[in-house]
């Protein structure tokens, strides 16, 4: 059957990972696209971390690009993350492990630090010269249908545009998937608030902080004290010459918590293990952002008629505690929503039933692939009360039991330690880091 | 629900840093009572505490107050309250609200 006349083949809705990368595959494509931004530019209402690992931008790049193509020259990066370091905080104390290697620079495999400003804009700019159509600073405020129910356009104020495709990508904050395509408002037990400080520092004082090249920097997670025993963590990126670092808390647990989350930051950045990192840096910006934390269980459906949703919008984000991603599955999902959307226009059927190619893509990437493999992780995270708490705690107790020497006798080492860890119940511990390692 | 230990930072003062154009003339957030006083205490405390903004206040004299103008549109009120206390939660209109220049 033949398509109606629309203004539009693809309209995208929201320019961050996703949204850009699905406008410039479609544009690529051949496709007449527009997207359609509430920022008054690239990037300004977006907020991350942040780090991306580069696997997913590489790989659209090089098949709409050429093989040749590379970042060498020309990207959106901050800092190249050569330190991977965790940290486990009680009220005084951390334990942080440091680890680097070659393999973190391999390219495929190499991750940096971003900023959304800069990092979104520079999608854009690509998705811009592929061909896209854009408007900044309007927010999209109804998704239009026809009779049968099948989306055909947007509204965003006064004006209505029509599309073959919408491709959904607003964001983690999703009004449009719950108002307009049915997606249930997550459960304040699956989403998570991010509160997020930049500091300014110059370039030297970082790599002297960090240990690092110019270039290069570090990634740190916390886990303790800083959430005040409550599920979550704090983050720490270093951009080119400022630093990211935030918290990020499961807003169920926090809603009824003794400390608001500002509260928690603020506390965060005087504990005596951080206070160093920011010391005598200024803070140039205060933000906040939801992360969904409730991985494949909290997937809508990504496939409507007339529409796809991708990236945060379909909540496609990981976070295993010691790895965190979101915005490499952004990008790959955006990319794979332009490809099925092009695919089922030039077969004129844009249904659901045309539109499926996209889940069936998704389903044999990495994005479900992965985020189905961790699939039982964050319920184990969520009831593990004692990784936020307890752990962090012995772990502090056993390090001061190695190296706090008073003069007076020392007990052997595992009379020292032992104590520690039965307080918490050996058996105990033993069954969760069992369960734990079962769920990753 | 926890009670609150002693809030030692001025909220205001972190939000003073960033960007906003303040659309005074449409609250793009609403709450389900005009009067702060008479929305549900347990509900209202749970804005108090996941607000990275701190724009839901509870002072010490026991009043309330809540400003949409410092608001960074993360939603998470909307997640915590839409089912009880939150009774609007739109995108602010064109050009408005917060601009990021870091993210």
């Amino acid at each position: 059957m033949a398509l109606e006349e629309r203004d539009f083949d693809v309209i995208v809705v929201g320019a961050g990972c996703a949204g850009a990368s699905a406008a410039y595959t479609a544009a690529k494509l051949g496709k007449s696209v527009l997207v359609i931004e509430r920022g008054e530019s690239a990037g300004v209402k977006n907020m991350t971390g942040g780090r991306l690992y580069a696997h997913s931008l590489r790989d659209m790049f090089k098949k709409y690009e050429g093989e040749d193509f590379d970042l060498d020259g020309d990207n959106p990066f901050e800092r190249r993350i050569a330190h991977e370091r965790i940290c486990l905080l009680d009220a005084q104390g951390a334990m942080t492990i440091d680890y680097t290697s070659d393999k973190l620079g391999v390219a495929g495999q190499d991750s940096y630090a971003v900023l959304p400003t800069k990092l979104d804009a520079w999608l854009c700019e690509k998705a811009e010269d592929a061909g896209c159509e854009m408007i900044f600073g309007i927010p999209v405020e109804e998704l239009l249908k026809d009779e049968a129910s099948n989306v055909i356009g947007v509204r965003a104020g006064e004006d209505e545009m029509t599309a073959q495709v919408v491709i959904v990508a607003e964001g983690q904050n999703s009004l449009l998937t719950e108002r307009f395509l049915g997606a249930k408002r997550p459960a304040t037990n699956e989403m998570a608030v991010g509160i997020k400080e930049v500091f300014e520092l110059p370039a030297k004082d970082i790599e002297s902080r960090f240990l690092c090249m110019p270039g290069e920097g570090a990634a740190q997670l916390w886990v303790g004290d800083c959430t005040k025993g409550n599920v979550g963590g704090g983050f720490m990126y270093t951009n080119e010459d400022t630093i990211s670092l935030g918290l990020v808390a499961t807003i169920k647990e926090l809603s009824e918590s003794d400390t608001t989350i500002y509260q928690m930051m603020e506390d965060f950045k005087n504990h005596p293990a951080v206070a160093p990192i920011i010391a005598g840096a200024k803070m140039v910006e205060h933000s906040g952002h939801m992360v969904s934390e409730g991985g494949a269980n909290m997937t809508p459906q990504l496939v409507h008629g007339g529409a796809l949703v991708c990236g945060d919008a379909a909540m496609l984000c990981m976070n295993l505690g010691y790895q965190v991603r979101g915005m490499d599955l952004a990008i790959a999902s955006g990319q794979m929503a332009a490809e099925a959307a092009c695919a089922a226009i030039d077969a004129e059927d844009v249904s659901a039933a045309g539109l499926a190619g996209y889940k069936t893509a998704m389903d044999g990437s990495f994005v479900m692939k992965d985020l189905n493999t961790f699939k039982k992780w964050p319920a184990t995270m969520e009831h593990w009360d004692r990784m936020f708490t307890e752990y962090p705690k012995m772990v502090v107790e056993i390090f001061d039991s190695m190296f706090v020497v008073d003069g007076k006798p020392q007990l052997p080492l595992m009379k020292r330690i032992m104590p520690i860890v039965k307080q918490r119940g050996l058996v105990k511990l033993g069954k969760e880091v069992l369960a734990a390692i079962k769920a990753l | 629900m926890k009670e609150l230990k002693p809030i030692t930072v001025n909220v205001d003062e972190l939000l003073a840093v960033n960007k906003f154009t303040p659309d005074e003339e449409n609250a793009h957030i609403e709450l389900s009572c005009e009067d702060y006083s008479e929305l549900d205490d347990v509900e209202f405390g749970k804005l108090v505490r996941v607000c990275p903004a701190g724009l839901y206040k509870q002072h010490e004299d026991g009043s309330r107050s809540f400003d949409y103008a410092g608001c960074l549109e993360c939603g998470t009120c909307r997640i915590c309250c839409e089912a009880t206390i939150v009774k609007k939660w739109e995108q602010p209109q064109p050009f408005m609200g917060v601009e990021y220049r870091f993210g």
